[in-house]
């Protein structure tokens, strides 16, 4: 086979090292290469060639391709290692992102082949961007191409710092160093304008070996490493555990009786005790556990690229999205922000377009608020423009409605960067850049104190001598089928005749809107309650006297919505053993209850916890709806309206 | 992080994203090495529990030895186990090569097996060092509503967001261990302490590589009876896994054939 004057390791030599290290095997690190570069300058064909060259093809294989190669009239075709698809071996093009793996003396890699046609840049990016490092292969005749600069562009956009190129086809120029130099200059400019460096530039003919796994004869001029070398010099992934604490959540287990977050550790570490901030709810708790299967295994911390699962000391509300962090080095929280990114969609991207955009485990929509500039990769000329079309690289500034928790790309990569979808699919891939942007958790922070100076100006006794009446809550708590819908209904309609300004919260309006995103689990049945209190204290504030139709079964849940409105809130029992209420049972619950179809169902399967001091009990097992809307509104006539000497001015 | 917790890591993310994002999915059970590890991940990102059905789809030509630790573990792992069964040989393509024709019958159990349980996806434990085509694949793979896979057009996929959004009728195939190699595995299943079907290991001289029916399925020549001695053979050896695998051999593509229509 060799008969071209190369020299490479032995499978004698290969094997004695593996053998002699196979002890550390579980050690021994995986390195992920990239080879990029324009079409047919030979890509495909290295990486056949250091397979070959470090042994790593099963025996037989050579043979196959010589038989494979001359069925097509061909020489020996490296390629075809890769090439696999029959589709590829006509055409001759690589369609898709292949990873093959072998092992130097020193390493273990995943090499992965990404085509360089253009059309197929979406398959590039799907084998580039889990890369710790980069090959750029250049044709020694052809020179610097459009797709060199727009892989080399692209991987300097995906993250990857570590590049090498090499100048294939030396064959071709007569291994001639002053071409070399020539190509070399070429692609180091280019590579130096995006503020990428190359380690190393290896004179190389793929095809013949010359310095793949050794120095070739043919390039005296040249004293750098082979390119086998030149891999076994990148360095590992950065150190992600010395960043700041980046844990997104990525689902909420119950299987038993643990209440478990799970997800995996972006950057930093984690212990037992420490107290994490979840971002965008801002909202905190200790972490008690770290828990682990086998259970034998208890860990005491936790570091970067650790998929775990925690419990919490409280049982805050938390749920897929978040991101919790130390406190003291949270995420940024935003609305809007920068971002450089690229596009994959077939219908362009446009100002004012809304997209899913995916960020670790939080989803949001987003729109495009502005497109800064458009990129052109091969002169690095920024352009204005409406639309950003496929395969093309912007500068954006896209807006959501809901808060997010992100970082700066240049700060922490994880959490810095996203995908949008638009329909089913994902159409582009951007970094985060907030320069020039707030934070807005601070923002936060001076709205709520800007809340309390409007409440200065404009008191609740203001709002109140207008309305001619308090703002308050009637929290109303019963079985199901007692009555607190349709007492609700017929109280809000008496009130309002009255003049007074009236509102029911119900499972029907609220379910649907606010708590849209909350199912039956007791967790949620909790967080249920808590926004209903919230947001019927909010109604207080505001001057309306807000009625909460809610079994709220649980006291603890109760006295946290009377919390919320302190001095406002007025429980209302409405009382009807579960007998009656079975017998009337309206929505047929009862009976799905008693067949086993609802589980946890108040007063069958679940407990249904009294009130210890309510402000009104009304019995509607022993009175008609009439007597009981009257009793109601007696109370609300008494406690709200004001006296004569409260009329507005 | 060494390179094991570092592939467990990873595999358990897919996991959990999988679970999060569809609904209703199977995991596949083969019995081979590859998907009791699969399994042994499910318990470790869902803390001892498997929160979805594992299901083998029978061609019924299986050893008595993979039977056995199928009924064995099913029980003993807890799991929520289903077994189909494949249509009869007589009614696949009579034109296909006899292995092959073979195989089609587990394509057409999986794809009848998949339609009665109305599963949007199943979990897989194909790697991508197996078999040059199944390098090509992503780690949530769409299928058409035949089963077939369109390995032309397939969805970017990037910093592990897989495409979880799909047009009504679209299945998924989610594959975990796609990155593990065929060492990881063994050197897993012996940290870990992995139970396995005893014909990978060595009898007279031979053993099984790769297990599929019994029928098509041949032992390579080998002396090794343990796992530390499957693993010092693996790092010594170049021979294709699935050498033993008759399929593979029939035609120059004939692997790639059977995955476009709907084969793992």
């Amino acid at each position: 086979m060799k008969d071209d004057g190369t020299t490479t390791l032995t499978p004698a030599q290969v094997k004695g090292v593996d053998l002699a290290e196979a002890d550390t095997e579980d050690a021994r690190t995986l390195h992920r290469i990239v080879i990029v570069g324009h079409v047919d300058h030979g890509k495909s064909t290295l990486i056949g060639r250091m397979l070959y060259d470090t042994n790593s093809l099963p025996p037989g294989k050579v043979e196959e391709l010589e038989a494979v190669s001359a069925r097509r009239g061909m020489a020996i075709e490296w390629s075809f290692v890769l090439d696999a698809f029959q589709a590829e071996r006509d055409q001759a093009v690589t369609i898709d992102t292949t990873q093959i793996w072998f092992n130097t003396a020193l390493r273990d890699y995943v090499i992965i082949d990404a085509p360089g046609h253009r059309e197929f840049l979406k398959n590039m990016v799907s084998g580039a961007a889990s890369a710790d490092a980069a090959v750029v292969v250049v044709d020694a005749a052809e020179g610097v191409r459009e797709q060199s600069r727009r892989h080399a562009y692209l991987l300097h956009l995906l993250g990857i710092r570590q590049v090498a190129v090499v100048v294939n086809k030396m064959d071709l120029v007569g291994y001639d160093a002053a071409r070399f130099a020539e190509v070399s200059q070429e692609i180091t400019d280019y590579l130096t304008s995006i503020g990428a460096t190359p380690m190393v530039i290896v004179p190389i003919s793929a095809r013949d070996g010359d310095n793949i796994a050794t120095r070739s004869a043919r390039t005296p001029w040249y004293d750098g490493p082979t390119v086998l070398s030149a891999l076994d010099g990148f360095h590992g992934s950065p150190d992600v555990g010395a960043q700041p604490l980046r844990l997104p959540i990525q689902d909420v287990y119950k299987f038993d009786a643990r209440r478990i977050l799970a997800g995996r550790m972006e950057s930093g570490l984690l212990s037992v005790g420490d107290t994490l901030m979840f971002s965008p709810s801002n909202k905190t708790a200790r972490v008690r556990s770290i828990e682990a299967w086998p259970a034998d295994r208890q860990p005491q911390s936790a570091a970067a690229g650790e998929a775990v699962g925690i419990t919490l000391d409280e049982q805050i509300f938390v749920e897929r999205g978040e991101i919790a962090s130390h406190v003291a080095n949270p995420p940024k929280l935003s609305t809007l922000f920068h971002a450089r990114l690229f596009w994959l969609g077939h219908k362009p991207l446009t100002v004012g377009s809304r997209y899913k955009l995916k960020l670790l485990t939080q989803e949001a929509e987003v729109t495009v608020q502005s497109i800064e500039r458009i990129v052109d990769t091969q002169t690095l000329e920024h352009a204005a423009g409406e639309t950003v079309e496929r395969n093309a690289v912007a500068e954006v500034t896209l807006r959501s409605r809901q808060v997010l928790a992100l970082d700066d790309y240049g700060d922490l990569p994880k959490t810095g960067r996203f995908v949008l979808v638009e329909d089913y699919d994902t159409v582009g891939g951007g970094v985060i850049s907030m320069e020039g942007l707030p934070d807005q958790r601070r923002a936060v922070e001076v709205k709520s104190t800007n809340v309390i100076s409007v409440e200065h100006r404009l008191t609740a006794d203001t709002r109140a001598a207008r309305n001619g009446h308090q703002g308050g809550v009637l929290w109303f708590t019963g079985l199901s089928g007692a009555g607190k819908s349709t007492l609700a209904m017929e109280v809000e309609q008496r009130l309002f005749a009255k003049g007074y300004q009236v509102y029911v919260l119900d499972g029907d309006n609220v379910r649907r809107g606010l708590n849209a995103n909350l199912g039956f689990s007791p967790e949620d049945r909790t967080e249920n309650i808590r926004r209903v209190g919230e947001a019927a204290a909010l109604f207080a504030d505001s001057g309306v006297i807000c009625i909460t139709a809610f079994i709220s079964p649980y006291r603890v849940d109760r006295d946290r919505a009377r919390a919320s409105a302190p001095g406002r809130f007025h429980e209302v029992y409405i009382q009807a053993d579960v007998q009656t209420c079975e017998q009337r049972d309206p929505k047929g619950l009862y009976k799905k209850a008693r067949a086993g179809e609802i589980a946890q169902f108040t007063g069958v399967s679940a407990p249904y916890e009294p009130p210890e001091a309510p402000d009104l009990v009304v019995d509607t097992s022993g009175e008609n709806v009439a007597e009981s809307v009257e009793c109601i509104i007696r109370y609300v006539e008494k406690v709200f309206t004001l006296e004569k000497g409260q009329e507005p001015l | 992080m060494d390179r094991l917790d570092a592939l467990e890591a990873q595999s358990v993310h897919i996991l959990r994203e999988a679970y999060a994002r569809i609904e209703p999915l199977a995991m596949l059970w083969s019995l081979g090495k590859d998907s009791n590890v699969m399994i042994w991940l499910a318990r470790k990102a869902f803390f001892g529990h498997v929160p979805f059905p594992v299901m083998h789809v029978d061609t019924g030509r299986k050893f008595k030895e993979m039977y056995e630790f199928r009924d064995r573990y099913a029980v003993e792992w807890q799991l929520d186990f289903k077994r189909e069964v494949c249509p009869p040989l007589e009614e696949m393509d009579a034109s296909l090569p006899p292995a092959a024709r073979s195989a089609a019958r587990k394509t057409e159990g999986l794809r009848q097996a998949i339609a009665k349980h109305q599963f949007k996806a199943v979990i897989a434990g194909i790697r991508r060092d197996e078999q040059a085509t199944r390098a090509k694949e992503r780690v949530f793979s769409p299928r058409g509503e035949t089963g077939a896979w369109d390995f032309r057009d397939q969805p970017p996929e990037f910093w592990d967001q897989y495409k979880t959004d799909f047009p009504p009728g679209t299945h998924i195939r989610i594959h975990p261990l796609l990155h593990w190699t065929e060492l990881d595995i063994w050197l897993y299943t012996r940290r870990e302490g992995i139970p396995i079907v005893p014909l990978y290991l060595s009898k007279d001289g031979k053993r099984y590589r790769s297990l599929g029916d019994e029928d098509i399925t041949f032992p390579v020549e080998s002396d090794a009876s343990s796992i530390d001695e499957i693993i010092f053979e693996l790092e010594t050896t170049k021979t294709s896994e699935r050498a033993g695998r008759a399929m593979d051999h029939e035609r120059e593509d004939a692997f790639e054939h059977l995955r476009a229509t709907g084969y793992l």
